[in-house]
């Protein structure tokens, strides 16, 4: 099939077909990030705009690697040393930007919804990197790739989300990602973190981290922010760790082979115990690796095929 | 000057009048208002039959008036309705302070596009309206202007903090009507009970914006699964329920007369409806926005439909609507709230609540007549004589030796909303391009034409 999206939003806006399109080029991608000489030709004389309006490492990284190992030229641009603390408005910058003709616009923000009001400005692509509590399509997409490498399959499984969903974008779009690929999603968390109408994107809800574990072929463990006390969300660190931590015994009523997961970063004894995270069934740092894939995989679909050529 | 406004179908809640009637204004007054002439304008055979029994009682009048015909300018009102002045008691003009969003001028050519010959203006503007200087200045201006009439509405609290009460007397001495914190609440209830107090005894109206603050933390629309899916921070409907419910117990306590600004939500409607049934001094407003839309609005981000209190379900869309049917909403203001695209195309957590409407609520609200919802005549008291009398003013009727204030409504055009024809300096509104049908045609304040498309 043939790849004619301009942007990568969210993952609601993807058919499923499209999900699985994106899956196989990262399954082939990654094998240029295991060679000797890591890089291909593929984006020569390509311009990728790396725009991150919030702090991050991981991300920002994977995305800079993916385009460098495509040949494609990159610009960083964060909140900082933008124009955006002389004043500019989101809009203007994005304007500008795209007067310099990149081919792709590269955004995180914390505000929900920005990159979707750059993209119906300017004719760059437009790749959402996590925008405020809504969305983060490509993480939702290097957890899919990772299951369906260790699982075979995205249908018919049980992923477990737990901790703070609604705050999590990342919980977000695993939730789509998932149901859509034919899996079974449960949340969990203390019901201050469950967000009001979570049950209509077809996920049952518990607030017992064990009856979130039962039988589950996946559990996804979400970061706590700490600033989150001052909402009230939680009393503390250690009751939060306590009772909504991931624990062995949570694990021992998963499925055997479950897979143990975490976009990071990780508070360490917090919401997951060290010896869990490094433990057999944690494959945090294949998500890692799987991400570099799933974003040489989008940049080469968005700008590497035939899309623009068919366009005019 | 002699004009009249003929075969109209005149419709006036305060005289309990729905009939094809001549309208003869002069000198800034109604003169007179008599049947209408035979063969024009009549709605349904019924009252076409009326009017033919009163045209025979009245022959020899009607002699004179085919006199009086040749002498007046005429305007042909026939398949129109001629209603008193519609009066918008929620808007907000921006003078002083904000002029680049609108002005007094503006404003009031908005308001006599929408056919509203009356508007009060809520205090929020730069310096704020708490003193006698503010309410001289939007009067002076509002007085070159000319296109409307503005009552201005004064601030509850001193600078709109919600710590100490504004100067009540001052205010309503300059011309205030009455006092409000519009877009803030007063979050400390002792000083709510003592604003009532305290207006009680110059007899001027509380007007609540009804938010709790607290509750609704750093909420941007509504609560559920939309705000959900699009990762916004939501605003439950207890965050106006809530102190709809506080601010009845404040009216009851005080026996203050309190009326409640933009109702949204299904709770808050019960509360008002149950507090009248308990004779509280209590009336209640919606705004057009809160019976057309629903949080749907907001599916793409768009920042044209960000407003306090949020848009939200059907269930409260339909509330509303009940709340408008049974008498529990007395009033349709329009909360017109003009803002630039500076405050409107940014991020939507970033953007000002509020959208404009003086051009638009009229249109949205006939479509209720349409939709089989309101009788024109109730729809006109809530748009015009209710306010008047919840306000104390001498509007809203019309009625032989009052002043000529009055707009001819076409019930049938059919248009397209488009915010680049707008009076008002602004354009923020959700409703650009949607197809309409009903608006005002003429608007005439004191017996001048303001506004006419006819």
């Amino acid at each position: 099939m043939e790849f004619v999206k301009k942007d990568i939003l969210s993952i609601e806006e993807l058919a499923r077909e499209e999900i699985e399109l994106i899956l196989e080029t990262a399954d082939s991608m990654k094998e240029i990030s295991q060679r000797d000489i890591k890089k291909v030709p593929t984006l020569r004389g390509k311009t990728i705009v790396h725009f991150f309006h919030e702090p991050s490492t991981r991300t920002k990284t994977s995305f800079e690697i993916a385009a460098k190992r495509l040949s494609a030229d990159t610009v960083s641009i964060s909140a900082s040393t933008s124009s955006i603390v002389k004043g500019e408005t989101l809009i203007d910058t994005a304007k500008n930007l795209e007067a310099m003709n990149p081919d792709v616009i590269v955004i995180r923000h914390q505000a929900s919804g920005a990159p979707h009001m750059i993209a119906k400005k300017v004719r760059s692509s437009v790749v959402n990197a996590g925008d405020g509590m809504h969305a983060h399509p490509t993480q939702a997409l290097l957890d899919m790739m990772t299951v369906r490498e260790k699982k075979g399959t995205l249908s018919g499984l049980r992923v477990a989300i737990i901790g703070d969903i609604a705050h999590s974008r990342v919980a977000r779009s695993n939730i789509v990602g998932f149901t859509k690929m034919g899996s079974t999603v449960v949340v969990a968390g203390p019901p201050t973190m469950i967000p009001t109408g979570i049950e209509s994107f077809g996920v049952k809800v518990t607030y017992s981290i064990e009856d979130a574990a039962r039988k589950a072929d996946v559990i996804i463990m979400l970061r706590i922010q700490k600033e989150r006390m001052g909402d009230s969300l939680f009393p503390s660190d250690r009751e939060y760790a306590n009772f909504f931590g991931l624990t062995h015994k949570a694990v021992s009523k998963a499925q055997k082979d479950v897979l143990i997961m975490h976009p990071g970063p990780i508070n360490r004894g917090v919401e997951i115990p060290p010896e869990i995270a490094d433990g057999p069934h944690s494959v945090i740092l294949d998500q890692v690796e799987n991400g570099v894939a799933v974003r040489m995989a989008l940049l080469y679909l968005l700008i590497g095929g035939s899309r623009h050529a068919s366009d005019d | 000057m002699r004009l009249m406004i003929r075969g109209g179908r005149v419709i006036d809640p305060a005289s309990n009048t729905d009939a094809i009637k001549d309208v003869v204004v002069e000198d800034g007054k109604i003169v007179e208002l008599r049947p209408g002439a035979e063969g024009r304008g009549q709605r349904t055979d019924n009252r076409k039959q009326k009017t033919e029994d009163r045209q025979q009682k009245s022959e020899g009048e009607r002699q004179k008036s085919t006199i009086d015909n040749r002498q007046s300018t005429i305007i042909d009102a026939s398949g129109k309705w001629v209603v008193p002045g519609l009066i918008d008691m929620h808007t907000h003009l921006r003078e002083p302070g904000h002029e680049y969003k609108e002005t007094i001028e503006t404003g009031a050519l908005a308001a006599a596009a929408g056919g509203f010959t009356t508007i009060c203006c809520m205090p929020n503007t730069s310096p704020v309206n708490d003193n006698r200087s503010v309410t001289d200045y939007i009067l002076n201006r509002a007085k070159e202007a000319s296109y409307a009439r503005v009552y201005p509405v004064g601030a509850i609290s001193a600078g709109l903090k919600g710590e100490s009460l504004a100067e009540f007397g001052e205010l309503k001495k300059a011309g205030a009507i009455a006092v409000s914190d519009d877009g803030h609440p007063v979050m400390n209830s002792q000083l709510m009970r003592r604003a009532l107090e305290y207006a009680k005894g110059f007899g001027l109206l509380v007007i609540s914006h009804c938010e709790d603050l607290h509750l609704a933390g750093k909420g941007v629309m509504n609560e559920g699964a939309i705000a959900t899916r699009l990762g916004l921070r939501g605003i439950p409907n207890a965050v106006e329920a809530g102190m709809v419910a506080r601010d009845i117990l404040l009216a009851e306590l005080t026996g203050a007369r309190l009326h409640i600004a933009h109702v949204s939500a299904e709770d808050s409607v019960r509360y008002i409806r149950e507090a009248k049934k308990r004779g509280v001094p209590v009336t209640a407003e919606t705004a057009p926005h809160y019976f057309s839309l629903t949080e749907d609005a907001i599916l793409d981000y768009d920042t044209n439909a960000k407003m306090s209190p949020p848009l939200r379900t059907k269930k409260d869309v339909a509330a509303v609507r009940k709340g408008l049917r049974d008498g529990t909403i007395d009033v349709i203001a329009s909360d017109h709230a003009p803002h630039s695209i500076l405050e409107k195309q940014v991020e939507f957590d970033a953007a000002a609540n509020g959208i404009v409407g003086l051009e638009t609520s009229l249109p949205l609200s006939l479509k209720l007549v349409k939709d089989g919802l309101l009788d024109p005549m109730p729809l006109i008291a809530k748009m015009s004589t209710n306010p008047a009398n919840i306000l104390g003013i001498p509007a809203g009727r019309l009625r032989p030796g009052g002043p000529a204030e009055l707009t001819i409504i076409d019930p049938e055009i059919f248009f397209a909303v488009d915010v680049n024809s707008f009076k008002s300096r602004s354009c923020n509104s959700p409703f650009d391009g949607w197809r309409l049908q009903g608006k005002a045609i003429l608007t005439m304040v004191e017996g001048k034409i303001v506004f006419k498309e006819m």
